[in-house]
């Protein structure tokens, strides 16, 4: 067993859905835009590519749902910290049956399943940042405060706190986890505010990498046992000033991974995969 | 509005006065002199006289009683003359003091102890750590003649046999030598405040605490309360404790250990918490004990912090003596924690924290937990033996434990194959640690709005709970203060980078108790692990109401490096599983002594390995070495406070507070220039000496020590000291030139007279480089008057040793926290009185206890730390306590205080006063600091702007030249001094206004801190700070005659106590002092009484007033001198 908050970032096993004809048509969006779903899909493949080829993972791929047309968005359903999975109650409620099937394929993982049944709660687990060290819950329009309370309830080793979100979408619209203890956050407002208030709640502290382009702070950072820091993050041809900055980590082997179009879906790279260490379970 | 009034009280001279000191022998009353481990003769005469003066004295001074069981077999030797034999005690003393350096001289010395010790039948002396009886018999060497009743060393049960040898004593004095066992160390602390003064004792007992008053009132004989003592309390041997305990009863503790244990133990009714505490950490030889604490459930089923320094009577307040041996303060790393037992100590708790589910984790955690605590307790998983879910079922890992964990707990138990049990528990707590719960005290509250909340303490700050989730957090370094009023909570907030001003939070909690109890949480929370060195209790609040609770133990900084001094070997100690097992042993009572033995060790000496910090300075001989320590204690406490500095400066420190500090930078300077010269490097041996001195250190670094601790340390000190007294005595000498001879020869038998004073002197030799504090006696001097000094002379005052030590602390980190505070605004106006009133009785002057409201409180946490070692931790809703605290004080104290010349005394006072009032208001603050730099580097200026702290170290390195010219100053006000220095008769009551200074004027300037400076300290100019003005003017009074005290005849210091008494707006400090000059014994009692009001005082009414009541308590003294000090703002300061 290796203990409390080892090994952060190590994964062996994603969990990810494929793309329904329905997204391009139905799938949530905050703004109007047309969706190439073949695109899409193609984005989608090389997503899921990376994961099983770049990074080794056991990835657990769940058929699509036409009557869910954001189940690609598997993030959502389901916060995985450690052996516990909690399955969430999105705030979206054309969503809430996305996590039917993220819970048995969680449960076929071994993994601890915690449910969220009360119906006065919504998390998305978008709105979720774990650091390795504590929870971040961005009470947002699709995450509430008894969401979060469910949420502190199941991962009673860490801290959980509350950060309000006044724009975006989700808590992870704008940062996300570039290493241990390194918050990648985007250089907008909210975002810096955010940030602010992170790092206020915090007893630990966090270096931030400051990117440009908010929908570039979402990356995927893992801690592969061979390569070390592995750091997903947008393309150049997405956010070519953001890239700079990635460029700019040392000893980090960077992967672009082009989200064109599921970035229209308010789709983020960490939105469509849900990352499962099982080593320290056995 | 302030105003202050000093009040100084000196005793006339009284021949043949009932305690007879000079008086010739009564009957068979011998006369002898005391010879104090330093070597110099005292003359006391004791009076063995007639029963029933036996009997006052007695009542006067338990320790007299010590001395009456020497005395009575001393009779036969020493006895023949009483004058006769003073020389010839002199020269044994010296003997003595020889024999003390070697530790153990102390038996040959005195034949009669020996006897005594094979008479005594439960000879404590067995439980008495050899240093201790070294020290013990020092003590009676010193005390030796005391001819009155013999103390009983026995145990607890001997107090009836005591009473019984009281009685017997009281029939025949001489027959008291069956009874006289007593055990030397007690009896001599006892001694030590008597002796100071024999006649006068009652006096002095009385002044120094009311529990000796009235224990000795009632009757009992002073063997009494030291049998008492010695049963229970051998362990910390402090005379004051020793007499109060004589007549208080014995009460069985029950606590309740960490492994469910309960441990018994017999206390007296009076003692305070730390006693108790400091049992159970023996008891469980822990050695790292700061991390842990007492608590009890009070009336309202809360859980409390038992107070070290409060009698643990008047906390539980209720008949219920039930308490729990818990950790305090959760080390945030405790793999840095130096010993196993510690971490398992901790563990015990943490595991019980989690099954209790107070520490919650999830369910892997549970049983990772579990498993470790499994192979803590019973080492590797045996294939063989079914290792049954049955025991593990038995043991509570989890709040919700099913089946399933417990077999994930065996599992998890298997891997930890090979692991030790002090591995187990490391990576226990490796694990607990992360929690995110860990170390969190939880309090429940109400937000502005009326929602449930929960904050919780902890070492980084404040967190704020709704349900489980954290809503806001505030780091210790954002509070700027912490307060409370009612069931209201309040945390100001320092303003956040775009923010421009400061946001006081507000929380509801259930009640005022809650409330008061959160924020009580909150200050030790914060001083604990944020400061360097406790914050000492503020005594000089005059606008604020509420508690003047402080942390009072050692802080994290101070526990880790007092650990890092252990060297023991690894202790072995019982995990719980084979405590289980012999449960019933463990639950059988246990008297503390025999716990002592059970461990194999002394009481005192783990004490001492506890502190061995502060040992180092006891250890005798070590002059040279206490100075090279001295980082570690003497300049100890500078350095922690320059640290403390650091710390703020790195985490906290905002401009606001640089600006702070290079606003008062300029004011000291300012204040300096106007100011009179300061006096000279003795105060730097003063200070040193306070400083230096082992009780001082003892209390500052570690407080929970209990006060015999402290006077058993100082005592072991002195014979360290003998060696270095000459050389003392020669500094003392030297800055003297301009006084008179007589003085100087005065000073140095005041010196030799007083036990503590001659450790300190070494401290102060060695220390001779001035400390932070000599810097800030110059700033006084600027306010303080000349004349005050002359007084002085004459009666040594016992405060100003306190007043000094505050004085030191002033000087680092009181000018943030008076900074942060004058931002209130709170004192508008002072005005200082000083009386000095001469009597020919002295009689104590009835303490008013300071009355703490628990309405409400406030705490600057980011002040930083001012370490005062003047202030007693204690808060004074007993008022014996404080006195008792004090008369320790003083009594180390009152020998420098009249050693060195009447001007410095008087500067230190006021320097002191400057430095409570500091606290609260920015401008006195300001001053001092001033003050100091410019003492230090008045070359050096520029840098002691920039950085006050550096100016303190560079004082330290480079005092000596500053000091030098100080000195020069001084000689030339001397002159002066001299002048003012008129005689005063006894006999003239009437008080005469001898001269009225010139009313310095010293504009002050107060620092706004707003956060706008920003940038960097060097950047921020000093004079854009100026706010506020004080006018300061000062009057004395003085009567026509004063009496000599500087005439050519030496006098003795008999005793000297200092009784501090608060209420809202007043705060008196009595200084008694009893000297005994060529067969005259006087009194002096100075009343310091400061007044801080909001509007303008009528000094003359407020004077008249004290002058009053000064004679209504004093009715046969006279009024020798008033001085008047008034200081005013002259405009309102910016908020």
């Amino acid at each position: 067993m290796a203990g409390l908050m080892a090994g952060f970032a190590r994964y062996t096993h994603a969990v990810v859905r494929g793309i329904p004809t329905s997204l391009a048509a139905d799938a949530l969006r905050s703004s109007r835009s047309d969706v190439d779903l073949a695109k899409a899909r193609a984005e989608h493949e090389a997503y899921v590519a990376v994961l099983r080829t770049e990074l080794g993972l056991d990835v657990v791929e769940l058929a699509a749902d036409e009557s869910l047309p954001d189940c690609v968005f598997v993030e959502d359903a389901a916060v995985v910290c450690g052996d516990t999975a909690l399955v969430t109650r999105p705030g979206a409620e054309s969503r809430r049956g996305e996590t039917e099937a993220m819970k048995g394929a969680l449960k076929d993982l071994n993994l601890n399943i915690v449910e969220m049944t009360d119906e006065n709660a919504t998390l998305d687990g978008g709105d979720v940042l774990f650091t390795g060290r504590e929870f971040f819950v961005g009470l947002s329009k699709r995450t509430n405060q008894r969401g979060a309370e469910i949420l502190a309830d199941a991962f009673k080793d860490y801290a959980v706190s509350t950060v309000p979100m006044l724009e975006a979408l989700h808590l992870k619209s704008f940062c996300s986890m570039g290493g241990p203890g390194l918050i990648i956050i985007g250089s907008s407002e909210p975002a810096q505010k955010a940030l602010k208030i992170m790092q206020q709640m915090s007893d630990h502290r966090y270096d931030k990498l400051t990117v440009p382009d908010d929908l570039a702070a979402n990356c995927i950072y893992v801690n592969l046992p061979n390569k070390g820091h592995v750091l997903l993050h947008c393309t150049a041809e997405e956010f070519p000033e953001s890239t700079k900055v990635f460029e700019k980590l040392k000893d980090y082997t960077l992967i672009p991974v082009s989200n064109m179009e599921k970035v229209k879906l308010d789709g983020a790279l960490t939105c469509c995969s849900v990352l499962i260490n099982k080593k320290g379970n056995n | 509005m302030y105003l202050c009034f000093f009040l100084v009280f000196v005793c006339p001279v009284k021949r043949e006065t009932p305690g007879g000191i000079l008086s010739p022998t009564k009957r068979d009353g011998s006369s002898w002199l005391i010879d104090w481990s330093s070597g110099r003769p005292v003359t006391m005469t004791t009076e063995v006289g007639s029963e029933t003066e036996v009997k006052e004295k007695a009542e006067e001074s338990a320790t007299q009683s010590d001395q009456s069981e020497k005395a009575t077999e001393a009779e036969s030797q020493e006895v023949a003359s009483a004058e006769g034999e003073e020389k010839e005690t002199e020269k044994e003393k010296e003997k003595e003091k020889e024999k003390e350096k070697e530790g153990k001289g102390i038996s040959r010395y005195l034949p009669w102890l020996k006897k005594q010790k094979s008479q005594s039948q439960t000879s404590p002396t067995k439980e008495v750590t050899p240093t201790e009886e070294a020290i013990s018999t020092v003590k009676q060497e010193e005390e030796g003649p005391a001819p009155e009743v013999n103390g009983h060393a026995e145990e607890v049960e001997e107090k009836e046999a005591a009473k019984s040898e009281q009685v017997k004593e009281k029939e025949a004095e001489s027959h008291s030598n069956a009874s006289a066992d007593t055990e030397p160390a007690k009896e001599e602390k006892v001694d030590e405040s008597p002796d100071k003064s024999a006649e006068e004792t009652k006096e002095t007992t009385e002044g120094e605490g009311v529990h000796e008053d009235k224990k000795e009132q009632e009757g009992e004989v002073q063997g009494e309360g030291e049998g008492g003592e010695e049963g229970q309390t051998s362990i910390f041997q402090s005379p004051l404790r020793l007499v109060r305990k004589t007549k208080m009863k014995l009460v069985v503790c029950r606590v309740t250990q960490m492994d469910g244990a309960d441990f018994t133990c017999e206390v007296e009714k009076r003692a305070k918490g730390q006693y108790l505490f400091f049992k159970v950490c023996e008891h469980l030889n822990l050695l790292e004990k700061d991390y842990f604490g007492l608590s009890y459930i009070d009336s309202h089923e809360q859980k409390c912090w038992l107070d070290p320094t409060k009698e643990i009577k008047r906390q539980i307040r209720s008949n219920n003596w039930q308490f729990s041996f818990n950790v305090k303060f959760y080390p945030p790393d405790p793999s840095l924690l130096t010993e196993d037992i510690t971490r398992y100590l901790l563990c015990l708790q943490l595991r019980e924290d989690v099954a209790s589910g107070r520490l919650p984790c999830s369910f892997v955690t549970h049983a990772l937990l579990g498993s470790y605590t499994l192979q803590a307790e019973f080492g590797d998983h045996e294939p063989d033996q079914p290792q049954p879910l049955d025991y593990i079922s038995q043991v509570t890992f989890a709040p919700n434990q099913n089946k399933e964990m417990e077999e994930k707990i065996l599992e998890l138990h298997k891997s930890h194959r090979g692991m030790t049990p002090a591995q187990a528990d490391a990576q226990f707590l490796e694990n607990a640690k992360k929690l995110s719960m860990y170390g969190v005290d939880l309090h429940h509250a109400k937000d502005s709005e009326g929602v449930d909340i929960m904050l919780g303490v902890c070492a980084n700050g404040l967190l704020v709970y709704k349900d489980r989730l954290r809503i806001n957090r505030f780091a210790w370094p954002k509070i700027l203060k912490i307060s409370y009023k009612r069931n209201n909570f309040y945390i100001k907030i320092r303003p956040g980078e775009t923010e421009q001003f400061e946001s006081t939070v507000g929380f509801k909690l259930q009640n005022h108790r809650s409330a008061k109890r959160l924020w009580k949480v909150c200050v030790e929370n914060h001083s604990f692990f944020r400061l360097n060195a406790p914050e000492p209790p503020t005594k000089a609040r005059f606008l604020t109401l509420g508690s003047k609770f402080r942390y009072s133990g050692r802080t994290q900084a101070q526990t880790r490096v007092a650990s890092s001094l252990i060297d023991r070997p690894a202790p072995n100690f019982e995990r719980t599983s084979s405590k289980r097992i012999s449960r019933s042993l463990d639950g059988a009572p246990v008297i503390s002594i025999t716990d002592t033995a059970e461990n194999g060790r002394e009481p005192h000496l783990e004490l001492h390995s506890d502190s061995k910090v502060e040992e180092v300075d006891l250890s005798p001989g070590d002059v040279e070495a206490t100075s090279a320590q001295s980082p570690l204690r003497v300049h100890g406490d500078n350095i922690y406070v320059r640290h403390s500095n650091l710390m703020l400066e790195d985490h906290d420190k905002t401009q606001d507070e640089v600006l702070k500090h290079q606003a008062s930078i300029s004011q000291l300077k300012r204040s300096f220039m106007e100011a009179p010269p300061p006096s000279p490097p003795q105060l730097n041996q003063w200070e040193k000496r306070l400083t230096s001195s082992p009780a001082t250190t003892i209390r500052v670094q570690q407080q929970q020590v209990s006060l015999e601790e402290e006077i058993a340390s100082v005592l072991l000190s002195r014979p360290s000291c003998a060696g270095v007294f000459s050389a003392a005595e020669a500094v003392c000498s030297f800055p003297d030139p301009t006084l008179d001879a007589a003085l100087t020869a005065r000073s140095a038998a005041a010196l030799s007279a007083t036990e503590v004073s001659e450790p300190r002197v070494e401290a102060a030799a060695a220390a001779a480089d001035s400390t932070i504090s000599d810097t800030k006696e110059p700033a006084k001097t600027g306010e303080v008057e000349i004349e005050e000094t002359v007084v002085v002379k004459e009666v040594s005052k016992a405060t100003k040793p306190g007043l000094v030590t505050v004085t030191v602390t002033s000087s680092s980190p009181d000018g943030l926290s008076g900074d942060k505070e004058t931002r209130e605004q709170e004192v508008k106006v002072e005005e200082k009185v000083v009386v000095t009133v001469e009597t020919k009785a002295v009689k104590q002057e009835s303490i008013s206890s300071e009355s703490e409201s628990e309405e409400e409180a406030e705490y600057h946490p980011n002040v930083s730390v001012s370490i005062s070692h003047t202030q007693i931790p204690e808060e004074d809703e007993e008022e014996g306590k404080i006195e008792e605290d004090k008369t320790t004080e003083q009594d180390m104290s009152a020998p420098y205080v009249a050693s060195h010349p009447a001007e410095i005394v008087q500067l230190a006072e006021e320097i002191s006063r400057g430095v409570e009032e500091s606290r609260k208001e920015d401008t006195e603050a300001a001053k001092k600091k001033i003050a100091v730099m410019e003492k230090e580097g008045v070359k050096e200026t520029e840098e002691s702007t920039d950085d006050p702290m550096m100016t303190s170290d560079e004082a330290l390195n480079g005092l000596t030249p500053t000091g030098e010219a100080v000195t020069g100053l001084e000689e030339e006000e001397e002159p002066k001094v001299n002048g003012q220095a008129s005689l005063v008769e006894p006999d003239q009551p009437r008080p005469q206004v001898i001269c009225c200074s010139e009313p310095p004027v010293v504009k002050t300037e107060m620092v706004t801190i707003s956060d706008t400076f920003a940038a960097q300290k060097t950047e921020i100019a000093t004079k854009e700070v100026p706010i506020v003005h004080t006018e300061t003017k000062t009057i004395t009074y003085e009567a026509a005659q004063l009496d000599g005290n500087g005439d050519g005849e030496p006098g003795v210091l008999m005793t000297a106590q200092t009784i501090t008494s608060e209420s809202l707006c007043t705060t008196t400090t009595t200084h008694i002092t009893k000297t005994l000059k060529g067969g005259l014994s006087e009194t002096r009692i100075e009343k310091r009484i400061v007044i801080t009001g909001d509007c303008d005082i009528d000094h003359d009414q407020a004077l008249a007033q004290a002058i009053k009541e000064a004679k209504e308590q004093h009715p046969d003294m006279s009024v020798t001198r008033v001085v008047v000090h008034k200081e005013t703002e002259l405009a309102e300061e910016e908020d």
